[in-house]
């Protein structure tokens, strides 16, 4: 573990992958949807960045793009991906197989769904183990207990015969980060890993996560809805909405300095065990806005108690300090730092007075 | 965490950092006053409830080979105007329970007073009145409506089936449903698909609350809902219970929203209810070491408590309920256990506070608390 605040990766080196004005959109029936309207992101060696944000906000379009796993015919894609010099998305198919795996692996929400239900869990994970590298079957069976051993599977020599159905939700997402982790890459993107299991388990499941990062040095993309997840894990965390990223900033930053009014609501709507009890939790007002008709001014306009004349104008995000934190609001840093604390909680204004 | 539990006074586990953060002017937990809302009569009693599913084998002559222990001896108390939060993981029986309180299920064993009433072995024909007044919330708004009825329709069905007023009276019945679960009495001729999760979740709720119902269970009513939209829903429940003067069983995994719905909760592990607390107590001063360890995997969105704070892990897997263990069913995974836990079965009692019950030999806080 590192000092309290201490970000564990070097942000100052060259980023391991970066992502620039992304855009993916998707022919409907009812017209476009624009999943990501401009994501720009970067990753540093070793570092964890949270992606965080309600479905439909792009997250995971986002990721599942810079891997290439969006095969639907409709879908364009517009932007860079670079990783190690080489931006993805002009990658060939051979090209991109090289670059999963080895290079970036993805874990998904749903272990239930994500194994083939007809193969031992050992066949799964010596598959790729050959895919990706010239292993005999002998080495690859050695390797796949060795990695069932190191995601914390008792009697993996024996399990690893056994058939997914064996095994209970949070084994087999343990299943799962073994298959991401084989072929050590250099970045674990892990879209919403926690998700369906329950919370004795996600526990288990984060600490394993925390602790692979710990030893190899992976660096991390964890997409999430829950604050929670990534206030224990992530180095610097990045808020969506609508498709784009709305607010950027180290952890501290989002957490005890966030200057957006969408994740001061995301924040003031968690029921919090840590709290004494509100009398009512804040709630976003309405819904998320439909992605086939983005409105031209803020996204998030509709739904804000902050609202002014400026927010008809669509706002970049910007960073307006200096200090790394972007948002994409178009109030000053006065009327921030004002206002934050009310739309949080605003029970606590209330007692004051 | 041993740290924490040496400190006198309430506040170990995950109540510790919470000490910490709270404004300075908080006053102390409410809990310690016993049980808030509820005192009125008892409104259900459900005692010595069993339900096991067979497991059955064979194709002509099936033979049952084993059973699965979904619900094994629950008791408790609900009065009017309370809400009892039904927590535990997937698979510790409280779905079926719920569903046994509501007779969807036959009861195995025990009974169910409802209204003064024992319930359990009544006939489908005798149990509709009681439907009237117990009501149910299911947890996924995608499939709980059907896709093919107009939202009209849907809420008006129990209206329709309980030969409940004329038409007319029935078309401002659901235009008032809509009203007061907050959709516009305009929408009555949409279908559900034309919604989203959180509103088909309040037409879940509008339906539930046709026939004025005493009781209403909600099972997992918000899980599949968003943060912003769930604190809406949850909003929503809070307001209409102190409108309607509603009773709740609320059944949720997430901590943060039963602590935030319930006067009193129920903790269930493999079938058995393992600790029973007025709601801010549990937070204060968890009984059981599966409570604990289960409020202490519960994540806080702040990074400095978050880090400060040392996570009870539990290792392994809940066991199979087809041969829970022997004795307490929590002993295989639990650090406090000794000899007698696997073969002796604790009894749910009181221990310190009144009306704090644990079914544990050797109960945190508890020399404590007393003291």
């Amino acid at each position: 573990m590192t000092a309290p605040g201490q970000a564990a990766a070097d942000t100052s080196a060259e980023p391991l992958l970066e992502v620039r004005d992304l855009k993916v959109s998707f022919r409907t029936e009812d017209g476009t949807v624009r999943a990501v309207d401009g994501v720009s992101l970067s990753l540093a060696p070793g570092e964890t960045l949270g992606i965080v944000g309600e479905s439909g906000s792009g997250k995971s379009v986002t990721m599942l793009s810079v891997m290439r796993l969006i095969t639907d015919p409709n879908a364009r894609f517009e932007g860079e991906v670079r990783y190690k010099g080489r931006d993805l998305m002009q990658l060939n198919r051979d090209q991109i197989q090289g670059v999963r795996g080895a290079g970036i692996s993805m874990i998904f929400q749903d272990p239930m769904t994500s194994l083939n239900p007809v193969y031992r869990v050992g066949w799964q994970i010596e598959e790729q183990l050959r895919a990706h590298q010239q292993l005999s079957k002998q080495a690859a069976h050695a390797r796949a207990i060795e990695l069932l051993a190191a995601v914390g599977i008792p009697h993996p020599a024996q399990r690893v015969d056994d058939y997914p159905h064996h095994f209970s939700g949070g084994m087999r997402q343990r299943v799962m980060i073994a298959m991401a982790i084989s072929c050590n890459p250099d970045i674990l993107i892990a879209d919403e890993p926690t998700t369906a299991l329950d919370v004795t388990i996600q526990a288990q499941i984060l600490g394993l996560i925390r602790k692979l990062r710990d030893d190899f040095g992976t660096a991390i993309v964890l997409i999430t809805h829950d604050m929670g997840v990534v206030a224990d894990l992530a180095d610097r965390i990045a808020v969506m909405y609508a498709g784009r990223i709305i607010e950027q900033g180290t952890r501290r930053d989002i957490f005890y300095d966030a200057r957006h009014p969408y994740t001061w609501g995301l924040l003031g709507s968690i029921a919090r065990l840590d709290r004494p009890k509100p009398r009512r939790l804040t709630t976003i007002p309405g819904l998320p806005p439909s992605l086939l008709r983005l409105p031209k001014g803020c996204a998030f306009g509709a739904r804000c108690p902050h609202r002014f004349g400026l927010c008809d104008e669509r706002p970049e995000l910007l960073d307006k300090v200096g200090d790394g934190h972007l948002d994409a609001c178009h109030l000053d840093l006065k009327q921030k730092e004002d206002l934050r604390e009310t739309t949080i909680h605003p029970e606590l204004i209330e007692e004051a007075k | 965490m041993t740290e924490a539990s040496a400190t006198p006074g309430p506040g170990p586990a995950a109540a510790a950092p919470a000490a910490a953060a709270g404004p300075a002017t908080t006053p102390g937990p409410a809990a310690a006053t016993g049980p808030a809302a509820g005192n009125g009569e008892v409104l259900l009693r459900v005692e010595h409830v069993t339900k096991y599913f067979p497991i059955r084998q064979g194709i002509l002559l099936q033979r049952e080979i084993a059973r699965v222990h979904a619900v094994d001896d629950v008791s408790f108390e609900l009065r009017a105007g309370e809400t009892l939060g039904l927590v535990g993981e997937s698979g510790c029986g409280k779905s079926t329970l719920a569903r046994c309180i509501a007779r969807l299920y036959p009861l195995t064993g025990g009974t169910v007073v409802f209204e003064g009433r024992d319930i359990s072995r009544l006939t489908r024909r005798q149990l509709r009145p009681v439907r009237r007044d117990l009501q149910l919330v299911f947890q996924d708004p995608y499939a709980s409506l059907n896709p093919r009825k107009r939202v009209g329709t849907v809420i008006a069905d129990p209206l329709h089936i309980h030969n409940w007023g004329t038409r007319g009276q029935i078309k401002r019945r659901v235009a008032e449903l809509l009203e007061l679960v907050g959709l516009s009495p305009e929408h009555v001729n949409r279908y559900p698909h034309e919604f989203s999760g959180g509103q088909r979740q309040r037409i879940g709720v509008a339906r539930a609350l046709a026939l004025h119902p005493r009781l209403i269970i909600a099972d997992e009513p918000v899980s599949a809902l968003d943060v912003s939209i769930r604190a809406q829903v949850i909003n929503l429940l809070d307001d209409l219970q102190d409108e309607l003067n509603l009773t709740y069983i609320f059944i949720a995994h997430d901590l943060g929203v039963v602590r935030h719905v319930s006067d009193r909760i129920a903790v269930m592990y493999l079938g058995k209810i393992v600790e029973v607390s007025p709601a801010e107590e549990l937070y204060q001063r968890p009984l059981h070491p599966y409570a604990e360890a289960l409020l202490s995997a519960v994540p806080i969105p702040d990074p400095d408590l978050s880090e400060q704070r040392t996570q009870v892990v539990l290792e392994g897997d809940v066991p199979s309920p087809v041969a829970p263990p022997s004795g307490c069913r929590f002993h295989t995974r639990c650090r406090y256990a000794t000899e007698i836990c696997s073969t002796q079965e604790p009894e749910l009692i009181e221990h310190g506070n009144q009306g704090h019950l644990a079914a544990c030999h050797h109960p945190l806080n508890f020399t404590r608390a007393q003291s």
